[in-house]
Parts: structure tokens; sequence; C-alpha cells
């Protein structure tokens, strides 16, 4: 079957196989593979992409069931040469080692402050409590969503404040 | 690598257009709604449809909202969409408690209602929800609508009283003045299916339990409800007492199995724990909601 998909903002058409998983559109269709294929049993989180605006994990979404709608893939968070907070704070606070579930914390992480821009530890471990890191412990991974959420209160002085910008913050 | 097999897939753009493909495919075509129970069951050959219809274009189905003073879910709401709602939270607490234990919130994200209804895992933790709450369900097919009490809704694991043909469309729930419920469960790990859980709600009127509901999964109880239970409640005085009697009677009357989450003996332990706890939270918020 042929499906349209907007992803990351560009148009793309191709001949699939109505079986074909989203997260496998992405990696091997288009090349996009930012986006990590895990556990592929919707358990670890490493492929969460955006469809529309809701975080989905993709190992567990059809290709066809994003025909004619908008993904937006960990590729987009970087804009203009600037990285996201959410990818800044991963950086200030080492919120990866390995890496490969980072894709996917980043992608949860980026929707939990859009929707909640000063959210508590306790909110950020709720939000990313679909998603395994068996490298970090989690502790630096929370750590990096509150610095990016300090650092857009930061830049955004119209936003809501978030906690101190030491990357230490509550864990 | 885990890929489902070969399959076809239509997309329903409407209700009627949705039963049309159901009857042009027959029984070998499965509903497609969030897909995180099919389509791992997909991929593990344990379903083998031969034609998708995919539902999530009808926005139709997709509400939750209270008329004429009960809840009406739309099948194809979110997991998400429940736990957002404020009136949910407010006048059917079972079902915040419920949701924000149910897998995760991505997961939350994109799980329908209707789908896991639907799904009959005998582990479904809103099977239990809606059972306690004695909910209705709408069924619609060709003919037209018909609506099946929640417990009369499962026939046995993953099987449902939907026939070939039709579409589950709507979950109501009466309100129940002076009521108030809850939902207890135990799993081994956050988002994990439960080993046993309990939902509870309770009608009172002054020191009376009017009317009481108690719904229990992942211990074999049919049609996930625990009605000798409810007859000790029904009526009776709302006291500890007579509450921690109803949770002896319930794991009583359940009838757990063995697995790797657990020993039918825990399993059954828990059915009575959680369904005082439940009890106990339920009657809670039915006196704060008195005051």
């Amino acid at each position: 079957m042929r499906i349209t998909v907007i992803v990351n903002g560009a148009s793309h058409t191709r001949e699939v196989e109505p079986r074909l998983l989203l997260i496998h559109f992405l990696r091997d269709d288009l090349g996009l593979t930012g986006s990590h294929w895990g556990c592929d049993t919707s358990n670890c989180g490493a492929c969460v992409v955006w469809l529309d605006e809701t975080p989905v994990k993709s190992c567990t979404v059809l290709a066809a069931m994003a025909d004619g709608h908008r993904v937006r893939t960990v590729e987009d968070l970087e804009r203009g040469g600037v990285l996201d907070p959410v990818q800044q704070g991963f950086t200030e606070c080492h919120g990866l080692q390995c890496g490969f579930c980072t894709p996917g914390m980043m992608m949860t992480a980026r929707a939990l402050l859009d929707r909640n821009p000063n959210p508590t530890a306790a909110q950020v471990r709720e939000a990313l409590s679909g998603q395994i890191c068996r490298c970090t412990g989690y502790e630096n991974i929370v750590r990096s969503v509150l610095w990016a959420s300090a650092r857009q209160a930061e830049a955004d002085p119209a936003r809501p404040g978030g906690p101190a910008l030491d990357g230490r913050g509550p864990a | 690598m885990q890929v489902p097999a070969q399959v076809e897939y239509e997309r329903a753009v409407s209700v009627g257009h949705a039963l049309t493909l159901l009857a042009r495919y027959g029984p070998r075509a499965a509903v497609l709604a969030g897909g995180h129970s099919l389509i791992p069951m997909m991929k593990l050959r344990l379903a083998q449809p031969e034609t998708l219809i995919d539902i999530n274009a009808l926005s139709e189905l997709r509400y939750v909202e209270v008329a004429d003073g009960e809840l009406r879910v739309g099948a194809l709401a979110r997991h998400a969409d429940l736990l957002e709602s404020a009136v949910v939270g407010e006048r059917f607490a079972i079902l915040h408690d419920a949701e924000q234990v149910i897998a995760d919130p991505v997961v939350r994200n994109w799980g329908t209602v209707g789908g896991s209804l639907c799904q009959s895992d005998p582990s479904e933790d809103l099977s239990a929800a809606f059972a306690a709450l004695k909910a209705t369900l709408v069924i619609t097919g060709p003919d037209g609508t018909r609506t099946v009490p929640a417990r009369r809704f499962h026939t046995g694991p993953y099987e449902t009283v939907v026939a070939p043909g039709e579409l589950l469309t709507e979950i109501r729930v009466p309100a129940s003045p002076g009521g108030g419920s809850a939902y207890a469960k135990v799993c081994r790990r956050a988002g994990d299916w439960p080993l046993a859980a309990a939902g509870a709600m309770l009608a009172v009127d002054g020191g009376t339990i009017v009317e009481a509901g108690i719904g229990l999964t992942a211990v074999g109880s049919r049609h996930f409800c625990a009605s000798e239970a409810e007859e000790h409640l029904s009526g009776a005085p709302a006291t500890p007492e007579r509450l921690a009697e109803a949770g002896r009677i319930a794991a009583q009357h359940c009838r757990p199995v063995s697995d790797q989450r657990g020993p039918a003996s825990y399993k059954r332990h828990l059915a009575g724990e959680l369904t005082v706890r439940a009890l106990r939270r339920a009657l809670l918020r039915a006196r704060a909601g008195e005051r």
C-alpha cells in the first residue's frame, strides 16, 4: 500500500507492506536511525516518536496507521544548529552512558515539558516510567530534564521557573 | 526481530464504514484501535487476522462526557483521556486509580478504553473497574445498537459477546448518588499486569450501604466481579467488620491459578486484602462526598 507521512516537516511517500512497523519505516525506509528499535514489545521506550503531538511507542504502531499524519523524531529536536534544551540537559547532566534509550527519553521529555514546563522530579519520573535505561539508574536523566526545564524558564521569563541550573536539582 | 504476519489493511472513516468493512471481511478481520495488545499478539502469531480494520480515524468515538447523570466514554477514548478528565477523577475515582497503574504514560497515550475491554485479557484492570461500577456497554452492528451489562460482556479469556460484524462503541457508567469508588492493585513492577487487583463502588445512606459493586481481576473471577461479597454488603451497616468479611468472602470465591506472577494462595490472599482496601477507600470517598 502507498502511504504518505509527514516526518519532521517533510512529506514522504512510500510503498509499504501493511504489516510494516512505524519504527522500521523510519529507520529502514527513511534512514532516520535516531529512533532506536529496542525491546519490540512496547516495554522499553527506546522507539518513542511523536504521532502528531502524542508520544507513542513506534514498535507497536503500524506505518499504515501514520498515513496522512505527522511524525516527529529525535532528529527534529535540534533546530537551526541549536540543540533543544532537553538535549542540552542530557549533555550537561551526563544523562546518558550508552545512549540507546536516549532518543526515546528525550522525545518523551520534550512532550512533558511542552505540557508541563515546570515539572517536579516525581512528575518527570512518572512521565519517563515507560522508558528503560540500563546504564544511569535514572538519576541523571531526571536531572537532565529538570535542567532543561530550568533552562527554558531562564530563556523565557514568561514561563514558570524551574529548579536551579546546577544540574543537581532535587532527585 | 518480531513482525506481524502478512495482513491486509483498511482504514475506516466512520462507524458506518467500519461496519461495512467488518461485514465485507467477516470473522477473519480484526478491529485495530490502539493496537497495544493486538499488534504484540500478531507479532507472536497468537493473533493472525487476514485484515485489519483501523478505527483510529473515528474521532466520533473518542470522548469522555457526563450526560443525564451518567458517564459516557467513547470506545476510542485513550487511557490518557480518562486520566485527563477532571469529572472522572471527581465522580468516578476508581477509573483514575486504575488508569494510573495501567502500563505507562506513553502506552496510555495510544491504548484505548474500548480496545482494553474487547481484548478481554483475564488480567485486564478496566474490566474489573467497569464491573465494579456496573457499567453498560453499547455495541453497534448492522441492525443498530444493543446494550450489554459489563458483567455479561466477557465470555472467557480473549472472548466477548461482540460478534463479527459488530463494534463496541460506548461505555456508560451510571451515577451513584452518595457513592464512592476506588481501585487497588498489586503488581511486580510499575506498569505491569496485576498479580491481583480489586475495584470497589459503595453507595451509602447514613450508615447503611445502599449499593455495593466489587470487581476483581487476574484471580479467575467470573465476569470480573465478586457477587457473593457484594451481597454481604448490600443493605448492611458500613462497618469495618462488614468490609473485612466481604474481603474474606471475595477471597473465598475467586479462582486464581499459580503462574510466573505468583502462587494461587498468595493471589487469593491479595484478592481479599485488596478488596478490603478498595472498599475502605471507596467508603471514605463516599463519606467525603456526603459532606
